[in-house]
């Protein structure tokens, strides 16, 4: 599989921006509250379960499962090989991420599939974060 | 808990364009048509209409039809939010508006150039991260990873459901084949005189694999509707005016509409559960006295996902009630008898609630016999029609 083209740049906004700033360094970062210890995704300026403001972007292992997939077939922009590999990751702490399969075949993509973490560039020359078949030979 | 606007207000008028895939003018134009024609329906003046609600997604101005269309002075306006999924909240605000009197007569509109304007199907990639509060927020988490429209967000979620539940994208394919039969024999429907097979459904191409092919996926549609609603004294004296037994949103916290991908169990549509729940709760109303349903297909999966979350049969009890013929017009529940909006078009999901006005006066193209009690349900808003 060759290495796909760089990502479409994320939206940054004031409530997300840490987990694209994490990305660019390296970093999967998922925010988790600092009163009552719960994470979420996507991000949120206050706690719902506690009323904290007090969100903090905590770096992750970026392990987990796929929970959902998609092969996408149609409509297709120029910015991206097709089928697009999306999946729904639900990583270890509980949290869900929307991101893109890597390194593996679409006819081999599964619900339950062990994933680890990777980063895929951006056009701007940013990263986003992405996951591939956890314990696959790395290229 | 309580859906405690039901019988309070009354639809007395009904106005569509024609469905089409180019409009050739403006969505304020559309609109205006549409207006001018439920008001006519209705037997009253623009000047009669003091209340307007429509859609955070719609293009169309207020002001700019008030100068179109000859509205004198209106006391009350509002729009409903979450895109497709809020396409019945705009009778729930009307109703809400008359029974409480801040307004008398109010007109509900949408209007879209889904085909030739701003197709939802093409594929874009946004710079924007606000979405026309359409609760679709979150495909800024989705834009980087190529999935670009409605259908590749709904089929992350649909392939849950399929795995969930050991089914396949063909059971889907035979509530097509329903919709589409309808389609067949409703002249304004897009798919008019063209009905499918099983084996054509699955021969259309994949959209998103495993879940959505072509022939799930709603019409991009050009055109408007229109309604005009009042309170329930005013509405008895109107020719054919059509009950808002129950309406209700069940907006569940924490969740977004097309790109909701993190709900405790993608396999299961909360906020449709909730609506069921509120809609035959404590009105009084059960689900058995439904005798047409129109439920919103944007694409096939929201179909089967609000038959099980209304409670009309169990989780994963969907391909099983569509596969029996429950859903045909001699079934238990015939559904989206227009065809719906994969056979007939999208008009934001309005276009279902014309055809229950239809079903319950006795007008539409495929009739179901002399129904009492019309559900239309877009997952997270809803209500029951009746006729007096």
């Amino acid at each position: 599989m060759t290495p796909g083209r760089p990502h479409p740049e994320p939206v940054r906004t004031a409530d997300n921006h840490g987990f694209w700033d994490a990305a660019d360094d390296g970093r999967l970062a998922v925010q988790r509250c600092a009163g009552c210890r719960a994470w979420y995704h996507p991000p949120r300026p206050m706690c719902p379960a506690c009323g904290s403001l007090d969100l903090r972007w905590t770096d992750v292992p970026g392990t987990g499962v796929v929970y959902s997939y998609t092969l996408l077939h149609h409509p297709q922009h120029p910015a991206f090989d097709y089928p697009v590999i999306a999946v729904v990751v639900e990583l270890d702490e509980g949290v869900r991420l929307v991101s893109n399969l890597i390194g593996v075949a679409a006819a081999e993509v599964r619900i339950g599939l062990p994933v680890e973490l990777r980063f895929a560039p951006t056009v701007a020359g940013g990263q986003v974060p992405v996951f591939t078949v956890a314990g696959a030979a790395q290229r | 808990m309580s859906a405690g606007i039901g019988g309070r207000a009354a639809i007395v008028g009904l106005g569509q364009t024609e469905l089409s895939k180019a409009a050739g003018r403006s969505e304020t134009q559309l609109a205006a048509e549409a207006i001018r024609a439920a008001l006519a329906d209705a037997g009253l003046a623009p000047a009669d209409v003091d209340g307007l609600v429509s859609y955070t997604i719609d293009p169309v101005e207020e002001t700019e039809l008030a100068r179109a269309i000859g509205f004198r002075e209106l006391a009350w306006s509002s729009r409903v939010p979450y895109g497709g999924g809020g396409s019945q909240g705009v009778l729930l605000h009307a109703a809400a508006a008359t029974a409480s009197g801040a307004a008398t007569t109010v007109v509900a509109y949408r209007a879209c150039k889904s085909r030739s304007g701003n197709r939802f199907g093409r594929a874009q990639v946004g710079t924007q991260a606000g979405t026309s509060h359409a609760g679709t927020t979150a495909s800024q988490w989705c834009t980087p990873y190529g999935l670009l429209t409605p259908a590749s967000w709904m089929s992350l979620n649909a392939t849950r459901y399929l795995h969930t539940f050991g089914l396949t994208n063909a059971d889907f394919g035979r509530a097509v084949v329903q919709l589409r039969q309808y389609a067949a024999t409703n002249p304004d429907a897009h798919f008019a005189g063209r009905p499918i097979t099983l084996a054509d459904h699955q021969a259309s191409r994949w959209i998103a694999e495993p879940s959505i092919r072509l022939f799930d996926c709603c019409q991009e549609t050009d055109g408007a509707v229109a309604l005009v609603i009042t309170d329930r004294p005013r509405a008895a004296s109107f020719a054919a005016p059509v009950g808002i037994a129950a309406a209700s949103g069940a907006a569940v916290g924490g969740e977004e509409v097309a790109t909701n991908h993190y709900r405790p169990d993608l396999a299961v549509m909360d906020s449709a559960v909730a609506l069921g729940r509120r809609l035959f709760g404590s009105t009084g109303i059960a689900r058995a006295d439904i005798d047409v349903a129109m439920i919103y297909d944007a694409f096939t999966p929201v179909l089967f996902m609000q038959l099980e979350g209304l409670g009309f049969c169990g989780p994963g009890e969907a391909a099983g009630f569509v596969a029996d013929g429950h859903l045909g017009p001699t079934g238990s529940l015939p559904t989206n008898p227009n065809g719906g909006l994969i056979g007939e078009g999208y008009i934001h999901g309005l276009n279902l609630t014309s055809e229950a006005v239809r079903q319950l006066r006795g007008v539409a193209a495929n009739q179901i016999g002399r129904p009492q009690r019309v559900l239309v349900s877009a997952g997270r808003t809803g209500v029951v029609l009746e006729r007096w």
